[in-house]
């Protein structure tokens, strides 16, 4: 029994860790002000130090976050009674507006809520390149470490964290108060919060990692905050919805896109029952709600597109394409340009995608090229080994490679027994 | 990099009304030529179409006209804006307008900058 238990603890802290540090961090902030979030982040981390030594000898408490939230208010209070930080530091540092009058730090489910809010809006800020505004999200949002994210990203911990110094410092100095946010705050500040979470998902989604476990980790980390915004009424807004449905299709294929041997599974040969219904049907409502209102973003386009291929039917790619169209004209990327290429394969055959495709001047585009491979096979052999294998020169991804070396090899062999 | 704007100009034919599926048609052509333009990154302005139903014309002494069809037989019905290197290039992006197909005419020109208005 003791085993199972013990065992049952080591699950249970990291997952409560991430959950409710960034919630704890967040409160914490609101009452000793931006400027203190390290020592905010110390109070969080020393609460979790002490559970992890006394839950395995005193046994999990029935309420294991009430637990948290009484250690973290005892020692937030501690730290205040006990150093001169409250009179030098602290007191200097809480302007009225900014914290919540009197100390008795109040972990209410309100206030969780609120603070949490803020300081997304606190970790977006165009300050900020979007790459690091990514890093901030996950350390302070997200409560991963450094070296979590030198994994993820597949960087080194050094450059991480010299990332997240220079962010952090940038972050003190824009001066953003973090309080219950105001209107005008949200409206001039969404964009960007979305960007930074739809970024956050793609870096799983998309990731050039292989460990399918830490890609899942970033996708539902980004879907997690995301559905904060959703819930609170003041950024459930249409396109926050739309994003979220985005993700919620997306997701549901992330079973179906690697095989048990880690390789790539292009879409088109996706064992469809291994799409999570229950994601799909989320996406499809959330898809409702961002339509209910007439506005439309980006995130609209590709939550619509997402959600058509969540169908099989083949009449779809017509839809498909306009909808790559009206995206294409309201932002240019090269990955959208490419994209709207397949789809315009799909439905005026891969002759007539060729000559679109002369047009993009994207030839050091891996992707680019992968799609090339795929528009001359049976068309032109010769070309499409030429082109993987300029996808080949060009990516960085090892999955991606793997499965380009496959193709490459498929097409080779089918010429020399075509020779023979 | 230089920008263009294409001006868009159609004839008005008395009692000429397309069917709902020839309109359904022409719109579909219409946002995949401008996403074919687009993908190009050569986009610089998705422009707008202009009201065939509302408009008047101001003159000098006060007066106004209904639209401006009164005195032309073509008129403006829209326009964007391109960025290319070189006009043959707008010309060729514009030749593939679907305009083209319908009686109408695209008219090319440069945007004037400050520091080249030949």
């Amino acid at each position: 029994m003791e085993g199972t238990q013990s065992n049952s603890n080591a699950e249970l802290i990291p997952h409560l860790f991430r959950q409710e540090y960034s919630k704890m961090t967040a409160v914490l902030c609101r009452y000793f002000g931006l400027e203190q979030i390290e020592l905010a982040e110390d109070i969080a981390s020393e609460t979790f130090l002490k559970a992890s030594e006394y839950w395995p000898v005193h046994g999990v408490p029935e309420n294991p976050a009430g637990w948290l939230y009484t250690v973290a208010k005892n020692k937030a209070k501690d730290h205040l009674r006990r150093g001169q930080l409250f009179e030098t530091r602290v007191k200097d540092a809480l302007k009225p507006a900014e914290a919540i009058s009197g100390h008795e730090f109040e972990f209410s489910d309100e206030i969780i809520a609120d603070s949490q809010l803020a300081m997304i809006f606190v970790v977006c800020d165009p300050v900020n390149s979007q790459s690091a505004q990514v890093c901030l999200a996950l350390q302070i949002l997200c409560g991963f470490s450094v070296e979590e994210m030198a994994n993820a990203f597949l960087s080194n911990m050094e450059t991480i964290k010299k990332r997240l110094q220079r962010a952090r410092a940038n972050l003190r100095n824009d001066g953003f108060q973090l309080r219950k946010l105001q209107k005008d705050e949200i409206s001039t500040r969404l964009d960007t919060v979305l960007k930074t979470l739809y970024l956050l998902f793609n870096e799983g989604y998309f990731s050039q990692n292989e460990n399918q476990f830490i890609r899942k980790d970033l996708c539902s980390e980004a879907m997690r905050l995301t559905l904060l915004l959703v819930e609170n009424k003041l950024t459930n807004m249409p396109q926050v919805n739309a994003l979220l449905a985005l993700m919620c299709f997306q997701s549901s294929r992330l079973d179906a896109r690697t095989s048990d041997t880690g390789e790539a599974v292009l879409y088109e040969d996706q064992d469809r029952r291994l799409w999570n219904r229950f994601l799909i049907e989320k996406g499809n409502y959330y898809l409702l709600k961002a339509f209910s209102e007439k506005q439309e973003s980006k995130y609209h386009i590709e939550a619509a597109i997402a959600c058509w291929h969540t169908t099989t039917r083949d009449e779809k790619w017509p839809h498909i394409l306009q909808l790559y169209n009206r995206l294409i004209v309201l932002e240019y990327s090269p990955v959208t340009a490419i994209n709207r290429l397949f789809a315009f394969g799909k439905v005026y055959g891969k002759e007539s995608a060729i000559k679109e495709a002369e047009k993009l001047n994207l030839s050091s585009n891996s992707y680019y090229h992968g799609l090339m491979g795929f528009l001359y096979s049976g068309v032109n052999t010769g070309y499409a080994i030429m082109h993987y294998k300029q996808a080949l020169r060009f990516t960085k991804s090892v999955i991606e490679k793997k499965a380009l070396a496959d193709k490459i090899d498929q097409l080779t062999t089918l010429v020399q027994t075509a020779g023979q | 990099m230089k920008e263009f704007v294409l001006i868009f100009r159609n004839s008005v034919t008395e009692g000429f009304k397309p069917s709902p599926e020839q309109m359904q048609q022409l719109m579909t052509d219409w946002m995949s030529w401008m996403g074919s333009v687009a993908a190009q990154d050569k986009l610089a302005d998705k422009g707008n179409r202009l009201s065939m139903s509302e408009g008047k014309t101001v003159k000098p002494g006060d007066i106004v006209t209904d639209g401006p069809y009164t005195e032309v037989k073509e008129f403006i019905n829209g326009y964007m804006i391109v960025k290319t290197d070189t006009i043959e290039e707008a010309v060729s992006i514009a030749s593939e307008c679907p305009i083209l197909k319908i009686g109408g005419n695209v008219e090319v020109r440069k945007i004037v900058s400050p520091d080249d208005n030949s």
